[in-house]
């Protein structure tokens, strides 16, 4: 076993961690890191790919790590847009999950908008 | 090359450690926390993979960026915990979803390690492609020429997403300065800091942004590092961020996918298409492109960063602003 095989279980097992904290995970906060860590897993994948690929005297093959490039700075901006959504939703409704039925004690602050 | 691979075994398990533990830290800023140490671990196996420019680009974006957003954020939400662990899943759903998670990386495990060999590469042909646009980084020609749709609609999808967080803003606030507004720090290592490392941070990012073309780097790094130099001052309050309504702000923003559009679009008079550059003209055209994107790039992350705006400004700066 190589150490770029070494490195592709460990991007599976990052895939596998963040899934786990998408799913299992009530805080909407909670959820966006794990989600985040989903996305390095699916990145570190394509980096192994590159790496797999290396040839013509280059360390790996380009086109897979300009493509990473490009969905870290677009996975930056989604997530950007998640925070915000994440904070707005609390001051309006003071919840911190997207559960179905709202506390009763996450009343609407009327003081946070007003 | 046994030390290569325990290092690499050292890497991965600190990466899955660190993953883990960020999942089960029991706050939510132990929570940041370990996410940025995994995304500066993961830089790491980046270099290790041989791709320093993801490298690059994970610890400014991947870790530091989102980290200083995320934590941003944990700052100001306050969830009851009664509410927190009665959206929680159940033991049992919980255990669903550890075996779903567990199934999947298997699979992909399975599939990775079963990925054909030798491996196709476009390597050859990206270099091939490279030289005779004068670009030494063969990453940089792939972003720039080869993918240069996919480069177009990212710097598009940055502009988007601060449109997106400034919409975010409650109206009367439109108008307003993003972000909240920091008290004023005279002294301290804050205040110290935002004074002395802007002019060598500005040299920093312009340089990463300028290397890219042939050497790992280039705009995304480049403009991150330029974004923190903005932010930093105005964490210490020593700089107000401009209205969002303020022309240059948003001319700072759309300069770098307005410029790449229109090179792309001339790229039909003069060369073969859309995208495509003259091959005698092709690397002052990347460079005029590369510095309006690191530009934009700069304005929209720290845009990003600041958040929408959060206090109008005072009716006479407003008047201000209009003129």
């Amino acid at each position: 076993m190589s150490g770029t095989d070494i490195l592709a279980l460990a991007a599976c097992g990052l895939v596998a961690i963040g899934l786990y904290g998408v799913v299992a995970q009530a805080e909407v906060l909670r959820k966006i890191i794990a989600f985040n860590l989903l996305g390095a897993g699916v990145f570190l994948l394509f980096g192994v790919v590159a790496r797999r690929g290396a040839a013509a005297g280059l360390a790996a093959d380009p086109v897979p790590q300009a493509m990473v490039i490009t969905g870290l700075v677009v996975a930056f901006a989604a997530t950007a847009l998640a925070l915000v959504l994440t904070l707005r939703l609390h001051q309006i409704t003071g919840a911190a999950t997207v559960a179905e039925d709202p506390p009763s004690g996450a009343a609407p602050d009327p003081a946070s908008e007003p | 090359m046994t030390a290569g691979l325990l290092f690499d075994l050292m890497m991965a398990l600190a990466v899955l450690g660190t993953a883990a533990w960020t999942l089960a830290a029991r706050t939510q800023f132990a929570a940041v926390i370990g996410f940025v140490a995994t995304g500066l671990l993961l830089s790491l196996v980046w270099v290790r993979l041989g791709a320093v420019d993801v490298a690059l680009t994970e610890a400014a974006i991947g870790a530091g960026a989102t980290g200083v957003i995320i934590l941003y954020v944990v700052a100001r939400l306050r969830g009851g915990t009664a509410e927190i662990s009665a959206a929680t899943p159940s033991r049992a759903q919980r255990a669903l979803a550890a075996l779903l998670a567990v199934a999947v990386g298997g699979v992909l495990a399975l599939a990775v390690l079963n990925l054909p060999d030798p491996a196709p590469s476009l390597a050859e042909a990206a270099l091939a492609g490279s030289a005779p646009l004068g670009l030494g980084n063969p990453v940089s020609a792939v972003l720039m020429a080869h993918r240069g749709l996919d480069t177009l609609l990212e710097s598009v999808v940055l502009v988007f997403a601060v449109l997106a967080v400034w919409s975010m803003a409650a109206d009367h606030r439109w108008g307003g300065a993003p972000g909240p507004v920091f008290r004023r720090e005279e002294s301290g290592p804050l205040s110290l800091l935002a004074r002395v490392l802007p002019p060598v941070g500005i040299v920093v990012g312009i340089y990463i942004a300028w290397v890219g073309a042939d050497a790992p780097g280039g705009k995304f790094q480049g403009g991150t590092i330029l974004a923190a130099m903005w932010i930093l001052p105005w964490i210490a309050g020593l700089a107000r961020p401009p209205s969002i309504t303020d022309w240059r702000l948003r001319l700072m923003i759309a300069a770098g996918p307005l410029t790449f559009l229109c090179v792309g679009l001339a790229g039909f008079a003069v060369a073969d298409g859309f995208l495509s550059y003259p091959p005698s003209f092709a690397k002052p055209l990347i460079l005029l492109i590369e510095a309006a994107m690191t530009l934009s790039v700069a304005a929209a992350l720290a845009c990003l960063i600041a958040g929408p705006p959060e206090r109008r400004l005072p009716p006479e700066s407003m008047a201000a602003d209009r003129r």
